[in-house]
């Protein structure tokens, strides 16, 4: 500590100001020094693998495993059942952020508490149990297959899992925009002779609609990735069922990890292209909060 | 008015019980169909022990590496302005974007037989992916976030004003990290352990790349619940992700506790700060 605030004295002040205003504070050139270690030793060289390692066989090898039509396929599925999923979480999200916040009911600790299980649950409990509740004998599966509609084993059983596992994002991102929005300027809409619909629509949608789409990002990018809750429930069928993790796991059975590596990027760059856009608009909705 | 919030609360409920009720039970309903005491034996089981065992292991050293680290970190990104924090910020954050198979795969770039260091280590005889090192980093990956990015938003919350009274009232790091940080941040620091634990427990996909899948050493419990769902030991794989539900439960309970004791909500999922 003494030795990182003696450099940082004999450094010049003015360069010093440049990086940092002044503190009395101690212990900050060893916990940066920590951080950057830890962050480059876990994360950061990891990650320089996946971005370098997909050009070994040059751009042609590259284009060649993303142009595969079962790959295709793969990231199709999972981005599209991902935007599905997160899109048919918004409305649900929603009004279970709504009652949470607005309605006092009994149990609502409880429902309150039940919100951030699909986080805690391990993927795999949530894939087994998920495979079970929509499978053929299941509680959910076997009237939902009398009705001539089968979800397990199909896209449709991927959308469910993604359902599950992406509600807590929007709940939880809606939540607190909702508590701190002041219900004097809904007041004011019914006494200037709105009815609740319209209060609804034009005045607290717009103030939760940059907190929606973060959660839905948020939902969109785990969905895109999901593995665990998804890997049972979704049928594997090559072109049909296949999602985009687990062409990195054919590949890698294949000893292809340029190719892995490949899908691996691609996934990763969507995931930071949805949460970037996600920022955009939430800008756009909300320039203030920028 | 008042009819409607009924009506409200009714879909909510409907829809908690659809997304959220029915998986969990049906975890407890399979796992006990064939009566508590087959459930137990199946836990008894060697490899089901070896993977209980070895997903404590896990737990037991990634936890307190990424603990140390992600006070070191939250100290540095909470208590300084400096430039390029934003940036420190994102990349702290940047494992909870990356799909667990990448995260595992990251290791198999690096330690894999075909991967930058593969050949090296070979050589040298040392065993880092398909045991329990690579399991060991992958987890230390995807559970890199959790801690920093519970105290961060507290820390800066609480401002620098009490570290610089105690620094000016000549305080050393130590005590002072001690004796005025560590009060006021405590029960929130457990809870990030908490979550830290929760999702190091659990985790599948990035360990199931670097495992090597076998039963009895390499296999967590998540893992030894995927070879025993395939082999159609259905019972013996709900009995296993029982036990990884109940420990969720527990996880939520202790959540809720924390955040009556911190008086606010600590925001697992929602949007990053």
């Amino acid at each position: 500590m003494s030795a990182a605030s003696l450099t940082a004295g004999a450094t010049p002040r003015s360069r010093l100001r440049w990086f940092m205003p002044a503190t009395a504070l101690p212990g900050f050139g060893v916990s940066l020094t920590l951080t950057l270690l830890w962050l480059s030793l876990i994360v950061l060289i990891p990650l320089a693998a996946l971005v370098l390692r997909p050009w070994e066989h040059g751009w042609h090898a590259v284009w060649l495993v993303l142009s595969d039509p079962r790959v295709l396929a793969a990231l199709r599925l999972s981005f599209g059942t991902a935007a599905a999923a997160a899109l048919l979480n918004v409305p649900l999200g929603l009004l279970l952020a709504w009652v949470l916040v607005r309605v006092p009911f009994p149990g609502r600790r409880l429902v309150d508490g039940l919100i951030d299980l699909p986080f805690a649950l391990p993927t795999a409990v949530a894939g087994i149990t998920l495979t079970t509740l929509y499978g053929p004998n299941g509680w959910l599966g076997a009237p939902l297959g009398q009705l001539g509609l089968k979800v397990a084993y199909t896209p449709l059983g991927i959308l469910m899992a993604l359902i599950f596992v992406g509600l807590p994002f929007v709940v939880r991102t809606v939540e607190p925009v909702l508590r701190d929005l002041p219900t004097d300027v809904e007041q004011a809409a019914a006494t200037l002779g709105a009815t609740s619909g319209q209060t609804f629509w034009r005045v607290i949608l717009p103030a939760l609609t940059a907190s929606l789409v973060t959660g839905a990002g948020l939902a969109f990018a785990r969905g895109v990735g999901e593995y665990g809750s998804v890997i049972f429930i979704a049928g594997n069928l090559p072109m049909v069922s296949e999602i985009a993790p687990l062409m990195i796991v054919i590949k890698l059975q294949q000893y292809d990890y340029a190719g892995a590596a490949a899908i691996g990027l691609i996934m990763l760059l969507g995931a930071a292209a949805i949460l970037l856009l996600a920022a955009a608009a939430r800008r756009a909705w909300q320039p203030d909060a920028a | 008015m008042k009819t409607r919030s009924w009506f409200l609360v009714g879909a909510a409920l409907l829809v908690t019980a659809i997304v959220l009720v029915l998986p969990l039970l049906i975890v407890f309903v399979e796992a006990l169909r064939r009566g508590a005491g087959v459930a137990l034996a199946s836990l008894a089981d060697p490899d089901a022990v070896a993977a209980i065992r070895l997903t404590f292991v896990v737990v037991a050293i990634a936890v307190p590496i990424n603990t140390v680290f992600g006070i070191a970190a939250a100290w540095c990104v909470a208590k300084f302005r400096f430039r390029g924090r934003g940036l420190l910020l994102v990349l702290i954050e940047l494992p909870l974007s990356v799909s667990p198979v990448v995260a595992g795969l990251v290791w198999l770039l690096l330690f894999g037989a075909q991967g930058w260091f593969g050949p090296t280590l070979s050589n040298g005889d040392i065993q880092i992916v398909f045991a329990l090192p690579g399991i060991v980093l992958a987890t230390l990956f995807v559970t890199f976030p959790y801690v920093a990015r519970t105290l961060v938003p507290l820390m800066q919350e609480q401002g620098t004003e009490p570290e610089e009274a105690a620094i000016l009232l000549g305080a050393g790091f130590w005590s002072l990290f001690r004796r005025v940080t560590l009060p006021d941040i405590g029960w929130a620091l457990l809870s990030g352990v908490l979550i830290c634990t929760a999702r190091a427990l659990g985790e599948f996909g990035a360990v199931s790349l670097v495992s090597g899948h076998i039963p009895g050493l390499t296999e967590t419990m998540p893992l030894h619940i995927e070879t025993l769902y395939n082999g159609y030991q259905t019972a013996a794989a709900f009995a296993m992700a029982a036990l990884l539900a109940a420990m969720a439960l527990l996880t939520l309970g202790a959540k809720a506790l924390l955040e009556w004791r911190i008086g606010r909500t600590l925001n697992v999922a929602g949007a990053f700060t």
